[in-house]
Order: C-alpha cells, then structure tokens, then sequence
C-alpha cells in the first residue's frame, strides 16, 4: 500500500491524474459529463493501475463520450482509432512510406552521378548505409497507436468499435494495451515516453477474445437511472424546465420497460428534450408525446 | 481482506465465471487504491478487474452481496438516517440480538401499523425507511429457521406474500389518482408513469427484503455456505427444459443480441473462410505493378452458401420451452440461411413457417403456433412415428439436396411405432439430417425414449440443453 510498486513492470506510471474517485466525479461533471459511481470508479482506477478501460453497452449511452471528456478533464490530446473490418497494422500501428523512400534511392542514384566527377576520395554510399537511412524514423508514417504511444504530451488513446476489426487483427492491440509498446522489426521497440489513458469501447457485436479482455478494466454502461438521466437532461439541454425534464426522463423509462426492438438511447433522449424546448412545450400531455415521439423511437 | 478475497474469487470460479489469475492480482492490486469503507466502489472495483461480460454482472452482484455483505466491519450496514421514525430504538440493538427476538418499538407495532409505514415508504419512495420496513418484514414474516441449507428463495416468497405489494400498488395509484383529481383529470399517460414509478420502488424494496434474508442467513452459516446453495447457472449456461419463469425470460433477453452475434459472425466467416476460383483479368491487372509478374493471384469472392433449413419440431409439454427458443434463434437469423421452413407436431403435423413471416417479433410468433397451430392429431400426446408420416406424405418432396433437417424432441414416444423408415428416406433426400435432443445424454434411450432408433439414420444427434450448446450448433450449420 505505502510503496507503489510496479505490479506490470511498467516503470514509473506517473504521477496520478486523479485524487480519489469523488474527484474523477465532479472533474467529469465539470466537462458536462455525469458520471455515476461505476464510471467514476474505474477511470479512477484505470489511473492507478495503468490499465485500458473497456466500454461495453447500448449505443448512445456516451462511451465515446465518455472518453473525450477525460481528454478534457485531463487537458489531454484525443487520438482516436476507429476500427472497421479490415482494419490492418498499416492503419493502426505505423507504416513506412513507400514513396518517399523510393525517392530517397533515386535521389542517391542522382546524386552519385553527379559526384562522380567531384574527386576519387568521395564515395557513394554502401548498402547497409543506406538501409539505415531509408528505415529510419523520417520515412516512418505514425498510426493511431503508434502515434499515441510516441506522443510527449498527455494523450488519452480511444479505439472505437473495436468489436468490429477480426479477430486476428486484435492481436495488434495487446502489445499495446498491456506494455505500452510497439516493436518496430527496422527500428527496435518503441516505448511509451508517458502513459496514455486507453478506452476502447465495443458494441458487443461479437465476443472480444479473452486476451483483450484479461488485460483491460471492464466497464457496462448501462442506461442511466432517472434521477441520472434527469440531470443529463437538465445540463445537456439549455432552456429547459425542471419540470419537463423531470416528464422526459419518466417517460423514457417507461418505454425502456416495454420490450421494443430498440430502447430508447440517451442521446436520443437528448434530440427528443431540445425538440420539446423548441416546439415551446413546456409540459408533455398524451398529444404531444404522441405527435414527437417518432424522434425518439 | 485478501483472504476474503481468495474466497470470493473461488465463489466466482464455482459459479461459472472464468476469472483468470491476473484478473485475480488485478483486483488485489486495485483494492488497494480504493477507500476500504465505500462498498460500492469496492464493488465497482471488483467488477471491473474481474467480470468481463455485462451476462455474468448479476452472478457477480449475487456473490458480492454474500461475501461483502452490508455492515462487514464497516459502519453501513443500512442504518436510516436521522428522521424515520422507529430509527432511534432499532439502531440502538446490537446486530445479532436484531433476529427473531429482538425488542424495538418497530417490534410492538401491529401488522396495521407496519402496513402504514410500508405504505409511507414507498409513497416517498424513502429508502432508509424501505430498508427498516424490509428488516422488519423478514423479521415477522419469513420465519428464518436457523441451520437449514436452504438459499432463502422460500423465505422470500414468504415475506413477499405476506406484505402483498399488489394491493399496496393498487393503492399507491388509486391515492395519486385521487389527489390529481382535483386539479384535472389524471391523463391515461401520466397513470402509466406513476404507476411505473411505483412499481420500480417496490422493486427496490423487494431487493431490501432479499437482501436482508441473505444478510441473515449469511450470519447463520457463513459465507460460503450460503454461496453453494444459491449458486445460480449463468444464462447461456441454464438447462432451458427445467428453467423457471424468471430464468426464462432471462434466456429470452439473453436470446436477441446472441442471436445478432451469431448472425454477425456467420455472415462473417461464410465471407472471409474460403478463397473462390483464380479471378484471372483481375490477377493480370494486378501484375502490371510488379512488371507483368503475376506476383499476387487474386480470387473471386465465394458465393456465400447459405443452407436451406426446415425444422420440425416436437412442442409437446415436456419439450415445450426448447422448441421455442431453437425457433427463436433460427428465425432471428434468418437472414443468414436462403429459406426456413418450420412444422410443429404433437401427434399431428403443421406447417407454422407463415406464422413467422406474418409476425415482426418472433415471440409473437410463437404465442400465435401455441394457439393456432393444428397439431392434436389423436390424443396430444407425442407420437413421432405419426409425425413423421404426415411430413413424408405432404412436405417430403420438397425436400432437396439443399435441404438441412433439423430435428427437434426428445424422442419420448409413448410407445407409438417408429416409423424411422421415414428419417432414413430423409437422410438420402436432405443435405444434412440432424437431430438435436434437449434431454441430458444420460436419460436417452430409457423409458420410451428411442433416440437411438431415429439416431442411427441422422448425421449426429446432438444433445442441446443450453444456449450456448445450441449457438454453438447453430453456428456450424451449412
């Protein structure tokens, strides 16, 4: 308890972002993002264990929402990766540029031609010389992960969606996820200069394998409870009476009790609240919430 | 505190969950970094380093209640706040004297009063109030016999009845009714909200009851005792034959994104498994870049096969619950397969494919083939060898090389003839024959079950008691 000591031989973690999870709280609340204890609770501990988040639950719940904020919250750069099918190393960890190392060889050829008449001391450069040069970190294209893992300045690293990339292709981002490196086969390992904080978040439309999830944080966000949803509605939506959102939020969780197809998100809420303050409604009666529901449903 | 940990890990593991060994050190590890009196970022913290499904959260909240239960060396073990009365001489009792003899003012109330202060409760939706009345209830009604192996489900029936919520739901609304009467009318929609807003509080206080008779009965035996005997299968584990009302809808909730996870994935696999014939003017086209080397030969995508499939399915009693769910899944990833057809029988035969065609929600389907659907034949008892007779004569020429039959019963068959000449015709006519059994493996073939007589002629028979035996089946379908 008293040492820190260094459970993944990561090094020093650095000093906490966070002081206790009450802080987490209002600091998320602060950017207009309320948290309850759940969240609250593992982003705090994210922190401390220097471990990546994984944000599983409905659509429009704010898990991507969710990690902007802590960007915020934390005065650090959001680097996103958006994974889709087919999503490979070239697009998510680095790439080295083609184009400008073909160049750098046809200049070499240009260039020695050119010497040749300079004086017999000069020489033209061997291959391992130039081997080195063209793999070197001028020709390298950063990617998401690799970008975020180099950065010098605080970052907070989302992988959106990964639930979508394949499952060989998730293997890419354990190296990441639990050291906090790349290897490069040219240039060596990568190590990470400062921690970043990841969340990756999933739409469950398929199991994540067990080694991704072992070496993450495992969070649910759930719908809100009303006293929750209530809040949101009153902070994300300028304008509104307590009193209607009060009426939204009840009636958003009566739908979500009835078995339809598709609940209810709270962004959804959200667009259906802002709607009601523009129509100028200020209490919802049978009508209305008939005639202005289909934006909620 | 590790100790109990190491317990609670070894609780987790026994109900199922796959907690790994640096999930185990991962919780260690972050309970150090929480204030050791939260309960709930204890639970939150525990959750996160060791529960990776949002399906195994409620194992895990179950186990957590036993293990961590309220008023662990903490100073919270549900004691009301200042206001509510009774609060004064209840909270003074120490907590083991609290049981069945305890002596507060709350104790000499008559059943009217108790009934009153519920009814205040829930009205306010009080929730330190909840939780003494809950305390209060288990106290009189639940009659908790100490020693006994039991996990407190009868205990909680016991008190529940006694308390009778749905009269004091009816009342809470008519009460709300009748006051909002005077300032206008009370709107069919607001009825609808005010009476879910109650609802949700007497759910909350149906969680104190329970949580109050697991508290007591872990006093009376122990953590891990009482862990064994409440000890629940996970859904995609529970044996849908014998599941009970609860469990089923559970399975059915559990049904529809496991269904979509099963269509995402095979849509998936049948897209990327094989490669296609030598795709040549694309493979020329692509070696003008390496100077007219065909380096990298390109591929037509495959066509996607997609199996025809036809059920036939026995919804007698017994196997009633199976038939449905297999139903469920097929028709919930029907986009996968190019045609589903679907017969039910008991000792008759019908088609209930148009069911399903006319319905939007499968369930409603379903509801429709129990009352519709024309399968008595004699009796209602099961009869396959008759079933299969009637399928023969009418459907069996549409049966194609295509064609994967699904099979669906336990083969029970009352001792009526086999007929399994008819299975046997099938197997030459249908691409694949399969017959999925929803009875333990070790209970074929006794009674009158004669599974293995139609056996012999399917391409396997396939025991399939759970929803994950029956994804897994579904998945390697072609």
């Amino acid at each position: 308890m008293t040492t820190t000591t260094d459970p993944l031989g990561l090094g020093d973690i650095g000093p906490a972002r966070f002081d206790s999870i009450p802080t987490v709280r209002d600091g998320l609340a602060g950017v207009g993002y309320l948290a309850d204890e759940g969240i609250a609770g593992v982003v705090y501990l994210a922190d401390r264990l220097a471990k990546p988040v994984l944000v599983e639950g409905p659509a429009g719940t704010g898990k991507t929402q969710l990690a902007k904020s802590v960007a915020e919250l934390t005065g650090s750069r959001l680097i996103r990766l958006q994974c889709y099918e087919g999503l490979d190393e070239s697009k998510a960890l680095y790439e080295w540029n083609y184009r400008k190392q073909l160049l750098r060889i046809q200049a070499g050829q240009v260039l020695a031609e050119a010497d040749l008449g300079a004086g017999p001391d000069h020489h033209s450069p061997t291959w391992a010389e130039l081997e080195e040069d063209i793999f070197s970190e001028d020709f390298l294209l950063t990617r998401p992960l690799l970008e975020a893992i180099r950065a010098d300045t605080p970052v907070v690293l989302l992988v959106d969606e990964v639930d979508r990339v394949e499952l060989e292709t998730e293997a890419l981002l354990l190296e990441v996820l639990s050291e906090y490196q790349v290897s490069i086969p040219e240039l060596g390992t990568v190590q990470a200069t400062r921690l970043p904080m990841v969340f990756l978040t999933s739409n469950n439309t398929r199991e994540l394998s067990e080694a991704l999830k072992r070496r993450c944080l495992y969070l649910h966000i759930n719908y809100p409870d009303i006293d929750r949803e209530r809040d949101i509605v009153r902070h994300k939506v300028p304008g509104i009476s307590d009193e209607l959102a009060d009426q939204v939020a009840r009636i958003v969780r009566s739908l979500r009790t009835i078995d339809l197809r598709k609940l209810p998100s709270v962004s959804e809420t959200l667009d259906w609240a802002r709607t009601l303050v523009v129509l100028g409604i200020s209490s919802i009666d049978a009508t209305t919430a008939r005639d202005s529901l289909n934006i909620l449903l | 505190m590790l100790n109990l940990l190491s317990g609670f890990v070894e609780e987790l593991r026994r109900a199922g969950l796959p907690v790994s060994l640096t999930e185990h050190l991962d919780a260690a590890e972050a309970v150090h970094h929480i204030p050791i009196e939260d309960r709930e970022a204890l639970k939150y913290a525990l959750g996160a380093t060791m529960v990776k499904s949002a399906s195994h959260w409620h194992a895990f909240e179950t186990a957590f209640d036993i293990y961590f239960a309220r008023g662990l060396g903490t100073g919270d073990d549900g004691t009301p706040g200042p206001g509510s009365p009774g609060q004064g001489d209840e909270s003074r009792l120490p907590g083991d004297q609290r049981g069945q003899q305890g002596g507060g003012a709350m104790d000499q109330m008559t059943p009217e009063e108790l009934a009153a202060l519920l009814y205040q409760a829930l009205l306010q939706g009080d929730q330190p109030l909840m939780r003494l009345v809950a305390r209060q209830a288990v106290t009189r009604f639940a009659g908790i016999e100490p020693g006994r192996p039991v996990g407190g489900t009868y205990y909680l029936y016991r008190t529940l009845r006694n308390l009778d919520l749905d009269a004091v739901l009816a009342r809470l609304v008519g009460q709300a009714k009748r006051e909002r009467q005077d300032d206008g009318d009370l709107s069919t929609l607001d009825e609808r909200l005010l009476g879910d807003e109650y609802r949700g509080r007497i759910d909350q206080l149906k969680k104190a009851v329970e949580d109050e008779i697991r508290r007591r009965l872990v006093e009376d035996r122990g953590a891990e005792a009482l862990a064994k005997s409440i000890r629940k299968p996970l859904p995609e584990d529970l044996d849908v034959m014998h599941a009970t009302r609860d469990e089923l809808a559970t399975l059915q909730r559990a049904l529809r994104p496991l269904s979509r996870k099963l269509a995402v994935r095979l849509a998936r696999r049948r897209r990327h498994r094989r490669r296609g014939p030598l795709d040549f003017r694309a493979t020329v086209r692509r070696s003008l870049s390496t100077g007219g080397v065909p380096v990298e030969p390109r591929f037509r995508h495959p066509r996607p096969a997609k199996p025809e499939i036809v059920v036939i399915a026995d919804i007698s009693g017994s196997v009633a619950s199976f038939a449905r769910f297999t139903l469920h899944l097929v028709y919930a990833i029907q986009s996968q397969f190019s045609k589903v057809r679907s017969f039910v029988f008991v000792d008759g035969l019908d088609e209930v494919t148009r069911f399903f065609e006319r319905a939007d929600d499968p369930a409603d389907a379903v509801q429709k083939i129990n009352t519709e659907a024309d399968v008595v034949w004699v009796d209602g008892h099961s009869d396959y060898g008759h079933a299969l007779g009637v399928f023969f004569d009418h459907f069996g020429g549409e049966i194609t090389h295509r064609t994967s039959v699904l099979v669906l019963g336990d083969a029970r068959n009352n001792y009526h003839a086999s007929e399994d000449w008819v299975l046997a015709e099938l197997r030459k006519k249908a691409r694949h024959l399969y017959w999925l059994n929803p009875e333990p493996k070790d209970y074929w073939g006794s009674g009158d079950s004669i599974i293995s007589e139609y056996g012999q002629h399917c391409d396997a028979v396939v025991e399939c008691r759970t929803l994950r035996q029956l994804e897994r089946f579904v998945g390697d379908l072609e």
